[in-house]
């Protein structure tokens, strides 16, 4: 096929511009040598480990999801489905999605009047979704020093369209998946993504945009609203 | 098309001149970049270990760049491994071509566009357009710079130029809402309810990447609208497009840009969204990936030692907002996608000497230091400024630019010889003295004659003194 030569063609060349780039300095022939992996040699002199106690890093998170205008609500586990119920009751939620695997004791009192809408049984269609008033889910790990939910897709979380469509996320997060700071979350990560490849989403607040004069609006495309349960 | 995009582009003192006349645009500016400064400040100090993180930025891309032939061969194992599909291209045409074809393969004639400076730089969207496709941008800004037939003016936020009522009256116009109000949170909403039918029904979602990751494959897009999740999530198939320097080799790599990039570039501690995709995943997102690699003038740039850690740059705008060259004449002075500092060094870098609008750019800075110092992974802009305005000057002697009434190298050859020898250099100033009276208006020269005026064009003199210290010297003793 005359496409793939074409690619082949791009491949070579470039990787012929850079070898001859850089021949001078390598003061070695221009082609791939043998060596291995080369990323000795580079100081990694930040913190990679939170200093803050668990108290002091719950107080942060919660101060700092806030600042992003997100709501945040402190929650004993038993009161879940209580908590929830008033949180739907309060922003009118109708139909709430809920993701697959998701713990059933956190799902909103029977006689809330909330239809659940569960993307268990085959997944929901697009407009299902993109119909629904919210959606309920948890999280892979919350990171305080930046206010960020971390997503993975995993049990509870759902694919990334469930927490996308809905103009509402209800996120409960449980104290000890909460970390310090960001390098911590990018560890935790690292296993997952080596061994599954799952799709990860940072969540900082809802949507916004700065884009008209610098004036800061939340909510632009994903949900406009987030409410962070802490259990 | 505006005529913006059909003019030729001019040397940058001469367009800088046309935007310093618009009162609007430097309010727009002025307010924008001052914001936004102090904002990053403040996220900045508050990070005890910053500097640390600078240098460790430094150092990874430093790596990278030294053995990209290997980092790109290893990317494209991991994210065919991943489930994806990975396209080389040498070139914007080459790009462009890759891209047009995955698209009408599918048969589609309309793709939702992420925001990217890198398809920007090498003109998909005109170029998918006389394939008869329509490239959407979706980010707000390019929405609106789109929609005028505008061209983006800042690297973070394009339609910095254009204040809320001139957004107003586009919107209702292009939109076709009669009761539109100019409040931001009003037109984002007018936005969010056209987008949102695109977003459902697009097949095809296109976009550029701020870091790919060598060792796993992973490609992130880092966002605030959620414009990003959309044409990353909802469409089944998506096309990225990397340029080659922005490979990381490993994902703990991340722990360095993930805290550098966003309060560099937004002033937040993290932007709203971050989606990181390591090639397909069945039953979620897009079931077919294309990463394409484009080096459309990359490694030119890598094979000038002093300039190829222009390449380290990751796109976050810092420079911008504390350039007081950029300040005034805002981006579109630059004739380039990256404007700024960093475009003023890559630019002409990307384009080759012989462009006559990007060999003038290095010229658009006072050399303060003030990029340097906020530069995330501490690119010296100074230092390459000058470094391609010397490589500038030797590529128009090698073309005899200098050759006929170019009097310049005679008169620093003339200083060079008076420099050397006492006697002469004080004859000199002597009669300096003299012939400057004709020129000192209230104790400043802001005229020269003949070829010496093209100094004072731009800025005043201070006359040579009375008595220099050595003569004062002299008649104490």
């Amino acid at each position: 096929m005359v496409e793939d030569t074409l690619m082949k063609n791009s491949k070579d060349i470039i990787l012929k511009r850079i070898q001859s780039a850089l021949r001078k300095e390598n003061g070695m022939k221009p082609q791939l040598s043998g060596m291995e992996p080369p990323l000795r040699g580079i100081d990694r002199k930040y913190e990679t480990h939170s200093k803050l106690s668990q108290v002091e890093r719950l107080r942060l998170f919660m101060e700092r999801v806030s600042d992003y205008k997100a709501n945040v609500t402190r929650a004993e586990e038993k009161e879940l489905p209580k908590v929830i119920a008033d949180i739907c009751a309060v922003e009118q939620v109708k139909k709430l999605v809920i993701p697959p695997g998701i713990d059933t004791n956190w799902l909103p009192e029977k006689t809330s009047g909330v239809a659940l809408i569960s993307d268990e049984s085959g997944p929901l269609s697009i407009q299902e979704i993109d119909q629904s008033d919210a959606v309920l889910t948890g999280c892979f790990r919350a990171v305080a020093q930046t206010g960020t939910i971390v997503m993975t897709g995993g049990a509870g979380q759902g694919r990334r369209l469930l927490t996308l469509l809905p103009d509402f996320h209800i996120c409960v997060v449980r104290t000890d998946q909460v970390v310090g700071i960001i390098p911590e979350a990018f560890w935790d990560l690292d296993p997952l993504i080596r061994e599954k490849k799952v799709p990860v989403t940072f969540i900082s607040g809802p949507s916004a945009t700065s884009d008209i004069e610098l004036d800061r609006v939340e909510g632009v495309h994903g949900p406009r609203r987030l409410h962070v349960v802490i259990v | 098309m505006s005529s913006s995009k059909t003019a030729v582009p001019q040397a940058f003192e001469k367009t800088a001149r046309t935007y310093l006349d618009d009162a609007q645009l430097r309010r727009n500016l002025g307010h924008a970049t001052r914001t936004i400064r102090n904002k990053r400040n403040n996220v900045v100090g508050e990070m005890p270990d910053w500097e640390e993180l600078r240098e460790s930025g430094r150092q990874i891309k430093q790596n990278v760049m030294m053995n990209l032939d290997r980092y790109l061969l290893q990317l494209e194992e991991s994210v065919i491994k991943a489930g994806g599909v990975v396209h080389w291209a040498h070139d914007a045409a080459d790009a462009n071509r890759i891209i047009a074809n995955l698209i009408k393969e599918k048969g589609e004639s309309e793709v939702v566009k992420v925001k990217s400076i890198t398809t920007d730089e090498i003109g998909l969207n005109d170029a998918l357009d006389k394939e008869g496709i329509h490239a959407l941008e979706t980010d707000l800004a390019e929405l609106i710079v789109q929609m005028a037939g505008d061209e983006p003016s800042h690297i973070l936020v394009p339609a910095i130029h254009k204040n809320r009522s001139e957004i107003r009256d586009l919107f209702r116009e292009k939109l076709g809402i009669e009761n539109l109000s100019d409040k931001p949170a009003e037109l984002a909403d007018a936005a969010r309810r056209y987008l949102r039918k695109k977003f459902l029904h697009a097949k095809i979602g296109v976009s550029g990447a701020n870091f790919a990751v060598a060792e796993t494959g992973t490609v992130v897009v880092v966002e605030s609208e959620g414009n990003g999740r959309m044409c990353t999530t909802l469409p089944q198939t998506l096309i990225s497009v990397l340029g080659i320097e922005k490979i990381i080799p490993t994902w703990q790599d991340f722990e360095v840009f993930m805290q550098l990039l966003p309060r560099s570039s937004t002033a937040e501690r993290m932007n709203p969204y971050n989606n990181f995709w390591t090639g397909t995943t069945a039953g979620d997102g897009p079931q077919e990936f294309h990463l394409v690699l484009l080096d459309n003038g990359r490694t030119s740039v890598l094979a000038d030692e002093t300039g190829r850690d222009t390449l380290h740059c990751i796109r976050c705008s810092a420079c911008l907002n504390v350039c007081p060259v950029y300040e005034r004449t805002g981006g579109h002075a630059y004739h380039s996608v990256y404007p700024g500092p960093i475009g003023a060094i890559l630019t002409p870098q990307l384009r080759g000497p012989d462009d006559v609008a990007a060999a003038s750019l290095p010229y658009a800075s006072s050399l303060c230091g003030a990029c340097y110092e906020v530069c995330p992974v501490k690119i010296n802009i100074p230092e390459i400024l000058v470094h391609l305005r010397n490589k500038g000057v030797r590529h128009k002697k090698r073309r005899g630019f200098f050759s006929g009434v170019r009097i310049e190298p005679v008169i620093m050859k003339m200083a060079a010889h008076a420099f050397r020898r006492r006697a002469l250099y004080e004859m000199a100033q002597k009669v300096a003295r003299i012939g400057q009276r004709l020129y000192v208006r209230k104790g400043i020269i802001s005229k020269l004659p003949f070829q010496l005026s093209s100094w004072t064009e731009m800025r005043d003199l201070k006359p040579i003194p009375e008595q220099t210290f050595r003569e004062w010297w002299r008649t104490r003793s």
